[in-house]
């Protein structure tokens, strides 16, 4: 039993550094005062203070984060339609062929999809003079094609595991289809709607193939700076704006969890006294 | 079966008995076949003004199907229904003067009580002010006024049960469709139910349709009922009708329990017949006729109830039959006898418990004489 106990230690402790060793480097990296990443010279808080300053990394840090919530807002608006006609419809013309395409981008190697949406932008340019060039404008397109496709899986799952019947009642008693839907159907799904949304947000902020394929001069996005400044050697700037990314993040996951597990024991309490008949 | 129906002629609160009432809801041959299964078979049936009608069925017997095609929510492959004499076949359901009662409850789980019952008034762009009062006199009907704010997951299945009742009846539909209504309910609950229920469509005048497998359901709450089984109505009446002459060994078995003795007609006349039934070792008397080739063989049923037991042989000659009593369960206010006949035969008695004690009470292994009158029995025809 006792043996069995420390393998299991041995075996948690492996996984959780394997997973976050790499990043707990990093952070630690960023305090490092030399500029040489791999060397350790001694603890500086600098590099935040160089990051401040330097108008490329925050210009593409703007950047992504601009098109990573235009983009995710509209995949969420598409993936919803689409997964919702998926698996509410009964059956109507081309049903299998959308259903592989909402699910192709996701299986597409990223190259491929970046190299047809440049074609596609290049062909639609010389054809129809839109979109003018590449920047933001292709690259919310080519986020949303691929983002929309996450929405939609999502969106598809959560309705299949919802009871068609609760919006059946609701047709019953006089909604239109289109009313069910906004009464109905969006507050069920509205927490797939949300992890659609920031699942979205987080692929296009970190997408870096298919942008490098369809942005143009003066619109590169944070994950192409970052590659393209990898190239020449790592910045611990790098380090410190990665840092300071991982904690925004993590507060919004303890903050998120938390919440939820609050609502969880609101909503079990509540129901334990129901059942109770209180 | 017509016998009893025909006494009481043009009853008011019977349009069935008579022959020129228009009926309130009309299914025209409904049939519905998905891919190569028919759900149901060239079903018609007529349901009158304010009636409470069941459908009883087991599971896979269409009778869900054929609410479901009432309610709008799939369409019929073959057949009309008509409602208040509006061919409602092809009415989406939004459109249909109908509410339904799920099974599930099929509460918006994202809505307070109040909100639930009003959604569907808010469809029909009622004023505020009416919506308010319309839901909370519901509400009060079915005794949930205190529970207005509540959403459904802070309510208990009984009060779920209520909230569902009082949003299905809150638009006054024309017809009111319910799917198991009490079938998530304990038993004890339901029992209350059922009879508020009743109570409530009769102070309405709602036409009821309700769906359920449960006999004892369907018996106490059905002005009339219709028996499904593989897509078809194999017998529709009143409770009474349907318990004391089935029309078929199904609805024998289905409604209650039964015994049943095969025999070949050896009398036909039009006021008895006489069966000759080896299985249950004596002729069998029933007091009706039946219009069929003599010699055939035929069955008869006999309900549990019926069935008189004694020690010694009873003044009759014919619907008297011996055997040893096998097992005896004792349910509190009736007792169950297992009776071996002495062709071999297993049959069912029951007996109420008037008394406390029994001064002589009977004892498996004794040898016993079962007779039943002549009025006891009934022949099914297939």
């Amino acid at each position: 039993m006792r043996r069995r106990s420390t393998s299991l230690k041995v075996l948690a402790l492996t996984g959780f550094a394997f997973l976050y060793l790499p990043i707990l480097t990093m952070v630690v990296l960023s305090f490092n005062e030399s500029r040489l990443v791999t060397v350790w010279s001694g603890f500086s808080p600098k590099w935040y203070g160089e990051l401040l300053h330097d108008d490329q990394i925050l210009g593409a840090a703007m950047i992504s984060l601009k098109i990573a919530f235009i983009s995710a807002s509209l995949a969420v608006v598409l993936g919803t339609l689409a997964g919702f006609a998926l698996s509410r419809f009964p059956k109507f013309r081309g049903k299998v062929a959308l259903t592989g395409m909402v699910s192709a981008p996701l299986v597409m190697p990223e190259v491929i999809t970046g190299l047809a949406l440049l074609l596609l932008f290049v062909a639609m340019e010389s054809l129809l003079g839109w979109p003018k060039g590449r920047g933001v404008v292709t690259l919310i397109i080519s986020h949303v094609t691929f983002c929309m496709a996450y929405v939609a899986v999502v969106v598809q799952s959560r309705l299949a595991d919802m009871d068609g019947v609760i919006e059946e009642a609701a047709l019953d008693l006089g909604a239109r289809p289109w009313r069910v839907f906004v009464d109905i159907t969006l507050p069920m799904i509205a927490p797939a709607l949300v992890s659609g949304w920031l699942l979205s947000f987080t692929v296009s902020f970190d997408d870096l193939v298919i942008s490098a394929f369809v942005s143009g001069p003066g619109y590169s996005t944070l994950p192409m700076v970052i590659f393209s400044k990898v190239r020449l050697g790592v910045s611990p700037e790098v380090n410190a704006l990665a840092t300071m990314m991982i904690v925004v993040v993590g507060i919004g996951v303890v903050l998120f969890t938390w919440n939820a597990a609050r609502l969880h024991r609101m909503r079990q309490r509540e129901e334990r006294a129901a059942a109770a008949g209180l | 079966m017509t016998q009893a129906s025909l006494a009481q002629a043009a009853d008011p609160r019977k349009p069935w008995t008579d022959p020129v009432a228009e009926p309130f809801v009309r299914i025209e041959a409904v049939t519905k076949r998905f891919l190569d299964f028919t759900a149901v078979d060239a079903v018609s049936l007529d349901i009158y003004r304010s009636e409470l009608f069941c459908l009883l069925g087991g599971s896979g017997s269409g009778k869900s199907t054929l609410l479901r095609m009432l309610a709008g929510f799939e369409s019929p492959t073959s057949g009309r229904i008509i409602i208040d004499g509006q061919d409602m076949t092809d009415v989406p359901p939004y459109e249909r003067p109908i509410n339904m009662m799920f099974q599930s409850y099929a509460l918006f789980p994202h809505m307070s009580v109040e909100q639930n019952v009003a959604y569907g008034l808010k469809q029909d762009g009622v004023p505020k002010a009416e919506i308010a009062r319309r839901v909370a006199e519901m509400l009060d009907l079915v005794k949930m006024g205190q529970f207005v704010r509540r959403k459904p997951h802070q309510l208990s299945g009984g009060q779920r049960q209520r909230v569902a009742l009082a949003r299905s009846l809150v638009k006054r539909p024309k017809l009111l469709l319910l799917d198991e209504p009490l079938g998530a309910l304990d038993k004890k609950l339901r029992e209350e139910t059922q009879f508020e229920l009743m109570k409530i469509q009769q102070a309405l005048g709602i036409t009821f349709i309700v769906v359920t497998h449960d006999q004892e359901e369907a018996m106490t709450l059905s002005s009339r009922m219709g028996v499904m089984n593989h897509g078809r109505i194999v017998q529709v009446g009143e409770p009474h009708d349907l318990y004391e002459f089935p029309g078929n060994r199904f609805v024998a078995e289905f409604i209650g329990s039964v015994n049943l003795f095969e025999g070949t007609l050896v009398e036909d006349e039009p006021d008895h017949v006489r069966i000759d039934s080896p299985d249950a070792g004596c002729t069998l008397f029933v007091n009706h006729g039946i219009s069929s080739a003599p010699a055939q063989m035929v069955e008869v049923a006999i309900r549990p109830e019926k069935i008189r037991l004694s020690r010694q042989h009873p003044d009759q000659t014919d619907n008297v039959a011996s055997g040893v009593i096998d097992e005896i369960a004792y349910m509190g206010n009736l007792s169950v006898f297992q009776i071996r006949l002495k062709t071999g035969k297993m049959i069912r008695v029951t007996r109420p418990n008037l008394d406390r004690y029994d001064e002589m009470p009977l004892q498996p292994k004794e040898p016993v004489f079962c007779s039943w009158g002549s009025a006891s029995g009934v022949v099914l025809s297939a």
